[in-house]
């Protein structure tokens, strides 16, 4: 059965923190950051690269057009 | 070829100078006493011939906004109005000016305050020639005297405001409005074409392409550092303008001891005035600003040195006597004679006005 | 599979679009504006209208659109947005002309014009985004804001006998002859973020192919104005504006 592996890469520096992408996550595996980037955001980070399955949803809602989304079809 | 002789009325005759000049868009409401210049376009269909856009819209407010918005893409755009419509737009020439665009404004102006009168008027002096709305901006004026004139300062206006992107105004009142002269009319001009717009306003919003940085037309600068710049580039045009652009006619100046100051329909009261006056013995000059803004400074001046006093002849309570009297800076008695309520002042009036008021 | 595997041999399944730029946008964490932002500058590239599109910004917090997507724009004054876009489109026919706008620059100050603009059937798009609330100048009430709603200027909630009532201009909008398409969409899920973008795509078509004028409203979220967090916001709206405002199509000549 082919499955479907995902990623993203937030660019930390003009997310702001806002959440709306922790809350699209279909399998919940972003959170926001203890640290945060020169604008003093907690910024958003992927917190399980497996699980990832490449929706976009994140990137959708996301207002700052912060994040990127990959995605690969796995034949296993 | 022979010239073609027109009779017409000074509105008619802006209308149709617009559309001979290749003018792109007139956007208008209707108000006395200039509702002819919308009318003679409506009725003339330039759509039709030289594809020139005209609209009436649903307000004065909405008109000068519409004139931004097509001044921002580069054609030649205008709208015209009267006195309190004028003061409506006021925030919209102010945005024009602020955002450094070009656009011809015609005022056709009535008695005021308020709602005031139909008649005509020379009260919007201040308002025209001092910026009208809010900041520091000045508007280029133009005081036409004759049908004539309302027609050839389409052009001149136009010109000077893609000169120095910056609006400029015909500054005229019911009088030259409302009269039948003959004119000549200038001769038909091909609209620009979108790339030739294109072309010519390499700073208009007429859509971004790869070869420049993307266009914002905006008066908009929350940097005090930028904004200031802004606002001294602006000074800097002005004084560019008021050192090229003056414009004025002097009649029997030459020998007088006397001068009155009087633009638009005054100063045909004025030149009966002087011809009266000289019919007395006295000599009397008549110096017309034809630009109001930028005033006639330096002649004005001149002639401070040389005649022993100055009558402001305006259909008003004193406005553009109050530039005169910067000018002359104390030099020479400078006097105020006016009708107010939309009254023209009768011609026998001013001799004896400048007798009571400055001969003495 | 590493992440870098993923980037280097998967392909790209969504990226902003290039129109909007990188420059930071200065809206609050979480703003709705974002969002719809992004949209326009997917549909204009969609439509390959780039180097043909002219927008109008409004006085509001969305006053530096023009900042963040690149296009040409003008900036009109308060409410007069809908003015500019008839005489920028009547010069400009095969432009694609918009504005946008918020709730108080089109529904309050500018209300004649938007209306105006709409009978006349310009040949224009107008985005309308609803929040309820003046957002620039620091959450006062809207013509839009709900009854009962506590703003800077209605402290203790809009209340008829003071304020009147919430205005609809969507639904006056779709009662004029001059509109082609008239839709309120919003943006606080993946779900309603693709019809909102069909909305606007719509919209902008029929500008384009001279139907008349059109209006998307997007019911949106002013998360500093209401003082909540951009999740609560989102929940706010979804419980409160949509029975105020409720969402799909109010008017579509071409499906009729």
């Amino acid at each position: 059965m082919a499955k479907i592996r995902g990623t993203i890469v937030v660019n930390t520096e003009r997310c702001k923190g806002c959440n709306l992408c922790v809350v699209a996550c279909p399998v919940h595996i972003i959170t926001l950051q203890k640290e945060v980037n020169r604008k003093g955001y907690n910024y958003a980070q992927l917190i399980n690269e497996e699980a990832c399955i490449g929706c976009a949803s994140c990137a959708t809602v996301c207002p700052d057009g912060c994040i990127e989304v990959y995605k690969i079809k796995m034949d296993k | 070829m022979e010239k073609e002789v027109l009779l017409m009325k000074g509105n008619e005759a802006i209308a149709l100078a617009a559309i001979r000049y290749g003018v792109d868009g007139y956007f208008g409401y209707p108000i006395t006493p200039q509702s002819e210049i919308l009318e003679t376009l409506t009725l003339e269909k330039p759509w039709e011939t030289t594809g020139m856009v005209v609209l009436q819209a649903e307000s004065e407010v909405a008109s000068i906004n519409m004139v931004y918005g097509g001044a921002g893409t580069g054609k030649k755009v205008m709208t015209s109005s009267s006195s309190p419509g004028m003061s409506l737009m006021q925030e919209g020439v102010s945005y024009i000016a602020g955002a450094e665009l070009p656009c011809l404004l015609v005022n056709v102006m009535r008695g005021g305050p308020g709602l005031g009168t139909i008649q005509p008027s020379q009260a919007d002096y201040f308002q025209s020639v001092k910026g009208g709305g809010h900041g520091d901006y000045r508007v280029i004026t133009l005081a036409p005297n004759s049908v004539q004139e309302m027609a050839d300062f389409v052009k001149l206006g136009f010109d000077l405001a893609f000169k120095y992107r910056n609006p400029a105004l015909i500054l005229s009142d019911g009088v030259i409005g409302q009269m039948m002269e003959k004119i000549v009319l200038p001769e038909q001009v091909k609209r620009r074409t979108d790339e030739e717009v294109v072309k010519q306003c390499p700073w208009a919003a007429t859509g971004h392409t790869k070869d420049r940085k993307p266009n914002w037309i905006t008066s908009l600068e929350l940097s005090p550092e930028e904004m200031e710049k802004n606002n001294i580039r602006f000074q800097e045009k002005y004084k560019e303008i008021e050192k090229n652009e003056v414009l004025y006619e002097e009649i029997q100046c030459e020998d007088a001891d006397y001068l009155i100051v009087a633009f638009g329909s005054m100063a045909r009261i004025g030149s009966k005035a002087i011809e009266i006056a000289r019919e007395q013995g006295i000599k009397v000059g008549l110096l017309r600003p034809i630009t109001l803004w930028p005033f006639p400074k330096d002649i004005i001046s001149e002639y401070a040195d040389k005649v022993k006093g100055m009558l402001s002849l305006e259909i008003n309570a004193g406005q553009m006597v109050e530039d005169v009297r910067l000018t002359v800076n104390g030099r020479i008695p400078v006097e105020h004679f006016g009708r107010l309520g939309g009254i023209v002042p009768d011609p026998d009036k001013v001799v004896e006005a400048l007798k009571a008021k400055i001969i003495q | 599979m590493t992440k870098e595997e993923i980037i280097s041999q998967g392909t790209l399944a969504y990226k902003k679009p290039t129109l909007l730029n990188d420059t930071q946008m200065h809206y609050c964490p979480g703003c709705s504006h974002g969002v719809v932002h992004k949209l326009v500058a997917e549909v204009i590239e969609e439509m390959g209208m780039e180097d043909k599109a002219l927008g109008i910004s409004p006085v509001g917090c969305a006053v530096f659109i023009y900042k963040y997507i690149d296009i040409d724009w003008e900036e009109a004054a308060h409410g007069r947005a809908p003015a500019l876009a008839t005489a920028m489109k009547r010069l400009w026919n095969d432009r694609l002309v918009f504005t946008y706008q918020g709730d108080g620059d089109l529904a309050c100050i500018g209300t004649g014009e938007t209306i105006h603009a709409l009978n006349r059937g310009e040949n224009i798009t107008i985005i309308f985004i609803n929040n309820a609330i003046y957002g620039m100048t620091g959450g006062q009430m809207a013509p839009t804001t709900l009854m009962g709603m506590k703003t800077s200027t209605s402290p203790f909630g809009r209340d008829a006998k003071l304020h009147g009532y919430p205005l609809h201009i969507t639904e006056i909008a779709a009662t004029l002859e001059g509109t082609a398409y008239v839709s309120r969409q919003s943006v606080e899920s993946v779900a309603a973020i693709r019809k909102a973008k069909k909305a606007i795509r719509k919209a902008f078509d029929y500008s384009m192919a001279g139907k008349g004028s059109n209006l998307v409203e997007i019911v949106s979220t002013c998360n500093s104005g209401w003082k909540m967090s951009p999740e609560k916001a989102n929940e706010w709206m979804k419980e409160n504006m949509f029975d105020y405002y409720p969402k799909g199509d109010l008017k579509d000549i071409g499906a009729e």
